[in-house]
C-alpha cells in the first residue's frame, strides 16, 4: 500500500489536469448556466467527506473494542481527510450559491447539518492534538457520533424544506452531466486514498518513534 | 511649508471633487426593469475557476505540510535509531555503555 502512493497520486493528479476538458465539453445547465460545473468540483469531495465521516466512524467503534493501535491511525487519517474534504465542499458550495441562489451562505438543513458535521471532526482534531494522554478514546467515541450524523446530512433535503438540489439529481444525471462528474469523483476518491497512505505512515513512524524513545529511556 | 501646500492641495482636490459632484443630474424617478444590465451581472467564470483553483491549492497545500512532517518523522526516527544502536555496539565490543 505505501508502493501504491506515488503511482495513485500522478493518476490522481491527471485526473485533476484533464477533468476540466471534459467539465468545458459538458452542456450547461438550464437554469444556471455556467456557475453549475462548480458542481464537478463540489460534489465528489461533499459526498467523499460523508463516506469519510462514516468511515471514521466505522474504525473508531472497532478501534474502541479491539484497541489495536493501527486503527487509531487509520481513524485519525480518516477524521483529518475528513476536515479537508469537508473544507473544499465549503468553500466550493458558497462559490456557487453566490451566483444560484444569490447569496453565499444559507442556513439551510442541508448547509448547517454539513457545517455541524465538519465541526465535529475538526472538534475531533483538536481533541488529539491537545487532549493529552487518553484522548484518543474520547476522539473514537466522537467520531462514532459524528458517523451517527452522517445519514442525516444527506437525507436532510429529502426531509426539509430545502433550497439545496435534492438527492435524486445524480442518479438522474443525463450522460453527459454524469461522465465529468465520476471522472471527478474518481480523481477526488484516488487522492483520498493516496492521502490516506500517506497519513496512516506519518502515524505508524511517530509510533515508532515514540517506542525508540521509551527504548532508549530503559 | 511643505504641509501648507499640501493641504491647500488635498483642499482644492476635495473641492473640484465636490463641484463635480454637484453639477450632475440629481434623479428625478426610478425606472423598473425586468433583468438586470449585463456589465451588472456577477460573471459565473471567475468563481469557476476560484472553485478549481481552490481544491488544487487545498491539496497541494495539505500534501506539501504532509510530506514535510513524514521527513520530519523519518529523521527523528534515524537521529534515534542510530543512538540506541550505538551503546549496543559498543557493549558487543566489551565496553560499558
Amino acid at each position: 500500500m505505501r508502493k501504491a502512493f506515488v503511482p495513485l497520486l500522478a493518476v490522481a493528479g491527471f485526473i485533476f489536469m484533464t477533468a476540466p476538458i471534459l467539465v468545458t465539453r459538458a452542456p450547461y445547465e438550464s437554469t444556471m448556466g455556467l456557475v453549475q460545473k462548480i458542481f464537478y468540483f463540489h460534489m465528489p469531495p461533499a459526498m467523499l467527506m460523508l463516506l469519510s465521516a462514516i468511515f471514521c466512524g466505522i474504525i473508531s467503534a472497532i478501534e474502541l473494542i479491539r484497541k489495536r493501535p493501527v486503527y487509531d491511525w487509520i481513524a485519525y487519517a480518516a477524521a483529518e481527510l475528513t476536515v479537508l474534504y469537508g473544507a473544499l465542499a465549503m468553500v466550493t458550495g458558497p462559490l456557487w450559491a453566490r451566483k444560484a441562489w444569490g447569496v453565499w451562505w444559507v442556513w439551510d438543513p442541508r448547509l448547517t447539518m454539513s457545517l455541524l458535521l465538519w465541526m465535529v471532526f475538526v472538534s475531533y482534531l483538536l481533541l488529539r492534538r491537545y487532549g493529552g494522554p487518553g484522548s484518543e478514546t474520547l476522539a473514537a467515541g466522537l467520531a462514532v457520533f459524528g458517523m451517527a450524523t452522517s445519514p442525516f446530512v444527506y437525507l436532510s433535503v429529502n426531509i426539509w424544506r430545502t433550497i439545496h438540489p435534492l438527492t435524486t439529481v445524480v442518479p438522474t444525471l443525463p450522460v453527459d452531466f454524469a461522465l465529468p462528474l465520476w471522472y471527478a469523483f474518481t480523481g477526488f476518491l484516488l487522492l483520498y486514498i493516496a492521502l490516506m497512505t500517506l497519513r496512516v505512515r506519518i502515524e505508524e513512524q511517530r509510533a515508532l518513534v515514540d517506542q525508540l524513545y521509551l527504548e532508549s529511556e530503559e | 511649508m511643505k504641509k501648507l501646500f499640501l493641504s491647500i492641495f488635498l483642499f482644492t482636490g476635495a473641492l473640484v471633487q465636490n463641484v463635480q459632484l454637484l453639477a450632475q443630474e440629481p434623479q428625478s424617478e426610478f425606472v423598473p426593469v425586468t433583468e438586470i444590465p449585463a456589465s451588472e451581472q456577477l460573471p459565473s467564470a471567475p468563481l469557476v475557476i476560484a472553485a478549481y483553483a481552490f481544491v488544487w491549492l487545498a491539496f497541494a497545500v495539505y500534501v506539501w505540510m504532509m510530506w514535510r512532517k513524514l521527513g520530519k518523522v523519518e529523521q527523528e526516527l534515524g537521529a534515534l535509531s542510530a543512538q540506541i544502536s550505538k551503546p549496543r555496539t559498543a557493549r558487543s565490543d566489551g565496553i560499558r555503555p
